[in-house]
């Protein structure tokens, strides 16, 4: 028999709650301490999707919106693991996906960037992980986008991801990047993450992955946090 | 020598990968995460009806408002639901930004105490401006007596124990609103 407890935040890797660069972080970021909490059943558990039927087309963003034709842009193969920081993998998690279109447009009726929207791209998709905690699918690689958080802020390329993984401990929204992308060391969402954090957000162009004449591969893995096994003392 | 038992640690000891940072989930979420509360013509996984109101007469809804620093209303705010008193798991999921008055709702069953802890639901935020998303506890005002003897609640500084509390207001109706800064700042936990 053994106790698990799940390690907490790895807070040399992740973004603090307040990053005055970030400009809405500043009214959002909580200012007191947080207080530790002993890990429970709630904690220790979480909602599985194992079930849940996943539509024909979830986990291929260039064809889940089709209306008249193909949706407009680079066509792109994202794939890889989620384990956790014991390097066991994760198998039969759900992961979600929004993005933004070719153009850098989001379907979002709250998005008034004035690039086109795409009528057969809708830019949300989700996937599960095998039995071995990898994943897959297709999409359009997303624009770049301008904001307004100082004059001619723009968004690097991105995609963004939702986790959950073993338990709520384990629940992670994050937002994948390009290599290469000279947005990155101008974008301050980003660069929010310590710099020993920062390449974790990168993918890999991955020419194995690449499938010939249809869609260029990219690689990104998850790590969700591990755990501690104590074992229990014997009487 | 030192190298390969080095080697040989690092890939089986904790923190063998590094944790995936967390990132905002941004302004535009609703399409992937909450479509059809949204009206996205997109099949959404999850929503606020944790149970049907109609088959549970136990049924209890709790709706809420989450406030920035300034003590503006929150309209791009997700709050996910996760329950589990080892009979029930229920999980629920919702967005600020289709209420007219900005205010999420859920309905759900009052999980039941577990060994002595006063009942309560786990809660997630994400928004806009938060780089990682944030952890706190809906405690239910009727249940005063578990409330003064629950470890959880006697760990958080007593002046701060009512913005862990939902307020009872009315036949199975509870209101708890979400601080993020300021004096009734609500407790935030490291789980």
């Amino acid at each position: 028999m053994s106790n698990i407890t799940y390690n907490q935040f790895d807070r040399e890797v992740h973004p603090p709650y307040l990053a005055p660069e970030y400009k809405s972080t500043i009214l959002r970021a909580p200012t007191k301490p947080l207080i530790f909490l002993k890990q429970s059943l709630s904690e220790l558990t979480g909602p599985v999707f194992g079930d849940f039927n996943l539509g024909e087309f979830d986990n291929d963003l260039t064809k889940n919106s089709i209306k008249n034709g193909e949706p407009l842009g680079e066509r792109i193969v994202v794939h890889g693991k989620v384990m956790n920081e014991n390097g066991q993998p994760i198998p039969n998690t759900l992961i979600e996906i929004w993005q933004a279109n070719s153009c850098g447009r989001y379907v979002h009726k709250v998005d008034q960037h004035d690039a086109p929207l795409d009528p057969n791209f809708l830019g949300a998709g989700r996937c599960m992980t095998d039995k071995d905690g990898n994943y897959k699918f297709y999409t359009i690689k997303p624009g770049a986008y301008p904001w307004g958080n100082h004059y001619n802020a723009w968004r690097p390329n991105h995609i963004h991801f939702s986790l959950f993984g073993a338990n709520i401990t384990n629940r992670l929204v994050t937002q994948m990047y390009f290599p290469g992308d000279p947005l990155l060391q101008h974008d301050p969402i980003f660069l929010c993450i310590p710099p020993k954090g920062r390449e974790l957000l990168i993918s890999k162009f991955d020419l194995d992955a690449t499938e010939p004449n249809f869609a260029l591969g990219y690689r990104f893995d998850f790590v969700l946090r591990g755990y501690n096994a104590t074992p229990f003392e014997k009487i | 020598m030192e190298n390969i038992l080095n080697k040989d640690t690092s890939s089986l000891s904790l923190g063998a990968a590094l944790q995936t940072p967390s990132q905002t989930v941004g302004p535009y979420f609703a399409y992937g995460l909450t479509s059809e509360q949204y009206l996205y013509d997109f099949k959404q996984l999850v929503g606020n009806q944790m149970v049907s109101s109609i088959e549970n007469e136990e049924a209890i809804t709790i709706m809420g408002k989450v406030f920035d620093g300034n003590g503006d209303v929150i309209p791009d705010a997700m709050i996910e639901i996760w329950q589990n008193d080892g009979k029930n798991q229920l999980f629920g999921r919702f967005g600020t930004g289709t209420d007219a008055k900005n205010r999420f709702v859920f309905t759900t069953i009052k999980p039941k105490s577990i060994d002595g802890q006063a009942p309560y639901l786990s809660v997630i935020v994400f928004m806009r401006g938060q780089m990682i998303h944030s952890y706190t506890r809906i405690y239910f005002s009727d249940e005063h007596q578990l409330n003064a003897t629950d470890e959880v609640l006697n760990a958080v500084p007593d002046e701060r124990k009512n913005t862990l509390i939902a307020e009872k207001k009315g036949i199975n109706k509870y209101e708890f609103n979400i601080n993020m800064q300021g004096e009734n700042e609500t407790v935030f936990f490291e789980i």
